[in-house]
């Protein structure tokens, strides 16, 4: 895989949940070595497109090709298999689980005789990596902040050296350390060659990493920008008017007296 | 100590070594809910103290020989029921189950001539197949496990018994001597109480082994030590004081080797971690690549070919196959067992020592009152209770844990 090549390609992908059409004709492409941020408002469809390519949801109609061949993203599994790993928005770890049993879920080194020992030791490593204070990985998920589990989430889907990482709200609740940690794990990611689908909802951190910016508007393609577009166009291509609530704002701001 | 240990570099984290740190850690855990197998040991010793002031038989030896007896075959019927329960979900036709499986033995083997283990076999493919069912109705239909098993509970009817309704075993075959008098070797008996301890301190010392080579904190060779030791200690006091009767039954010997099976499976295996997640949180090990579907059916085939299994038990144990054979307690016994051991009803909590702890608890309560004379009414009553006992205290304990962060 060069830098560059074309990883993930979709056309005219359609989601419905019945009667609500959270996604319509979405077009997508992911290269090798490239950070694409999707961003949009609240309800927009970033999750459920997301979803979609994790093999959590199967589109409705369209096309998803994978280093040039099709294919069909029929569960979580198969999406893994490929090397499509996903921090969901809701995480999905096993409360009742410690750390490194989340970390390796479904991934379990020696299946018929588990090896603590190692799993343990890179758990180590990769939450060191990830600069994450954590007080012990043999503790379950039920006790560790908010934060804490977004980063045993995010060490998860770098386990298994996955092709493209996405991640949905990766920084939410993250601190000021661990969220520098993570945009520059989202570069040294990038530099390796892979590619990465970041959604967040903090323009800062998306002109940060970001080579191109993804806007979807109430489920379709809203135009695609670069991290050199100025905050007003990307305000007015997420809300879908150049006159909005942040304009308003921003305008009201401006013309109080200091 | 060094601070270089790559799992003790948070300074807000105590870090409990040696005896007396276990030893806090282990109060710390049952403060916060994390009861695990105390409550079924607190309630044993109650129940030998009363039974045993009540009526000192029930102490002797060879009545807890007898006890031991009687326990092996509802407490594998209790072991496929944790299966379930890790899940979160329930079978409720296991009793059936066992009764049509040893109608099936009686059926096949004394009825057909077919060879004993022949007869065995199917009746316990018979229980895979009835748990495969249950999978496929979970599975395909969304069907909660409630209902369907409760169906298999009045379909699985012993019309294969005919009009008689019975049918004798022969006395003299090995089926029967096995539920009846087969006594483990002393020695055996001996090694059987040896051994867990024994591997403890192997394991553990290649663990701890390991464990300083890889850089991470283990806990000492003192805690290793008294553990291996108490177990030990305890096993061979069990063994000894059975012994001064008929001695340790070999139907609850194979019983025991199926607890340690599945343990290992669930607590050393891919399939027993992908169990405690698809029980702790469904979704999430399906996005990990889980096949969640796999994993339940796994779940109720083993349930119901180990109730199966369970009924072979129960017909060696009364030399017949009857049309009584997993009516009555036998459900209730099954379950209350596993969830007075500490399998949680809510899934992704348990293990498989508690239908072996659970079974003890549920035997001696029913061998005690029977010493007393009790009907089997007021029997049902009590371990009724019992259960609502159990299940109160996994609710709250579910709620100490929620509000410690412990799950
Ligand atoms: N499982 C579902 N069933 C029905 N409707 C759904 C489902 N999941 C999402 N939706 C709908 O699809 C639309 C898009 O939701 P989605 O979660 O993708 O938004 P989002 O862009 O991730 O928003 P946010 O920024 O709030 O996370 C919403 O209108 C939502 O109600
Ligand atoms: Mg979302």
């Amino acid at each position: 895989m060069q830098k560059g090549d074309l990883i993930l390609k979709l056309r005219g992908v359609t989601k419905q949940f019945g009667a609500v059409t959270a996604l319509q004709d979405i077009e997508l492409d992911v290269h090798a070595g490239e950070v694409v941020a999707l961003v949009g408002d609240n309800g927009a469809g970033k999750s459920t497109l997301i979803k979609t390519l994790a093999g959590v949801h199967q589109p409705t109609s369209g096309s998803i090709e994978w280093c040039g061949k099709p294919v069909t993203l029929d569960s979580p599994g198969t999406a893994l298999e490929l090397g499509i790993a996903t921090v969901f928005q809701d995480l999905a770890l096993c409360e009742n689980l410690d750390v490194v049993a989340n970390l390796f879920l479904g991934h379990e080194l020696n299946p018929w005789a588990l090896d603590e020992v190692e799993m343990e030791v890179r758990a180590w490593t990769l939450l060191q990596e990830l600069a994450a204070r954590i007080p012990s990985v043999r503790k379950p998920i039920a006790s560790l902040s908010g934060g804490q589990r977004q980063t045993v989430a995010i060490a998860r889907s770098l386990l298994l050296d996955p092709k493209i990482i996405m991640l949905d709200e990766p920084t939410a609740a993250l601190g000021v350390a661990q969220t520098a940690e993570v945009l520059n794990l989202i570069e040294r990611v990038r530099d390796r060659g892979h590619g990465v689908i970041l959604i967040s909802h903090n323009m800062e951190d998306v002109r940060a990493v970001a080579d191109r910016i993804v806007v979807l508007r109430l489920g379709q393609n809203n135009g695609v920008f670069t991290a050199e577009t100025s905050h007003q166009d990307l305000v007015a291509a997420i809300t879908g008017a150049t006159d909005n609530s942040v304009s308003r704002r921003m305008a009201r701001k401006l013309g109080e007296p200091a | 100590m060094t601070d270089a240990q790559l799992d003790r570099a948070d300074s807000r984290v105590r870090h409990d070594e040696g005896l007396s740190g276990a030893l806090r850690a282990f109060i710390d855990r049952v403060r916060s809910g994390d009861l695990g197998m105390l409550p079924v040991l607190i309630g044993l010793a109650l129940i030998t103290l009363v039974f045993s002031t009540l009526n000192p038989v029930f102490l002797a030896p060879n009545n807890l020989v007898n006890l031991l007896f009687d326990a092996a075959a509802i407490g594998l019927i209790s072991l496929g029921v944790v299966c379930v329960l890790l899940l979160g979900e329930i079978d409720l036709s296991i009793g059936s189950m066992s009764g049509l499986s040893s109608a099936l033995v009686g059926v096949l083997w004394v009825n057909s001539g077919l060879p004993m283990m022949v007869a065995i076999v199917g009746a316990v493919l018979a229980g895979a197949a009835v748990g495969a069912v249950y999978g496929v109705l979970r599975n395909k239909f969304e069907m909660p496990s409630f209902v369907a098993t409760l169906a298999g509970l009045l379909g699985l009817q012993l019309y294969l018994l005919g009009s008689t309704g019975s049918i004798n075993l022969p006395y003299t075959s090995p089926l029967v001597k096995f539920g009846q008098i087969l006594i483990m070797p002393a020695w055996l008996s001996y090694l059987a109480a040896i051994l867990p301890g024994a591997f403890m301190l192997y394991s553990g010392l290649k663990t701890m082994q390991r464990r300083r080579a890889a850089n991470l904190f283990s806990p000492g060779l003192s805690v290793l030590l008294v553990k291996a030791g108490v177990i030990t200690v305890a096993l061979l006091a069990c063994v000894a004081y059975l012994e001064q009767g008929r001695g340790v039954p070999y139907m609850f010997g194979v019983f025991t080797l199926f607890v340690v099976a599945l343990d290992y499976a669930l607590r050393r295996t891919h399939w027993g971690r992908s169990m405690f997640a698809v029980g702790g949180n469904a979704e999430a090990a399906r996005r990990s690549g889980i096949s969640v579907k796999k994993i339940r059916l796994s779940a109720f085939m083993l349930c119901s070919s180990l109730a199966a299994l369970g009924g072979v038990f129960a017909a060696s144990r009364l030399a017949s196959a009857s049309q009584q054979a997993g009516t009555g307690d036998v459900n209730l016994n099954a379950i209350a067992a596993a969830v007075i051991g500490g399998t949680s009803l809510f899934g992704g909590r348990g293990s498989a020592w508690s239908a072996l702890l659970g079974i003890i608890v549920i035997q001696a309560i029913s061998n005690g009152l029977t010493l007393l004379n009790l009907s089997s009414s007021l029997r049902y009553m009590i371990t009724g209770a019992v259960l609502a006992i159990a299940v109160i205290v996994d609710s709250l304990a579910r709620r100490s844990r929620a509000s410690h962060g412990r799950a």
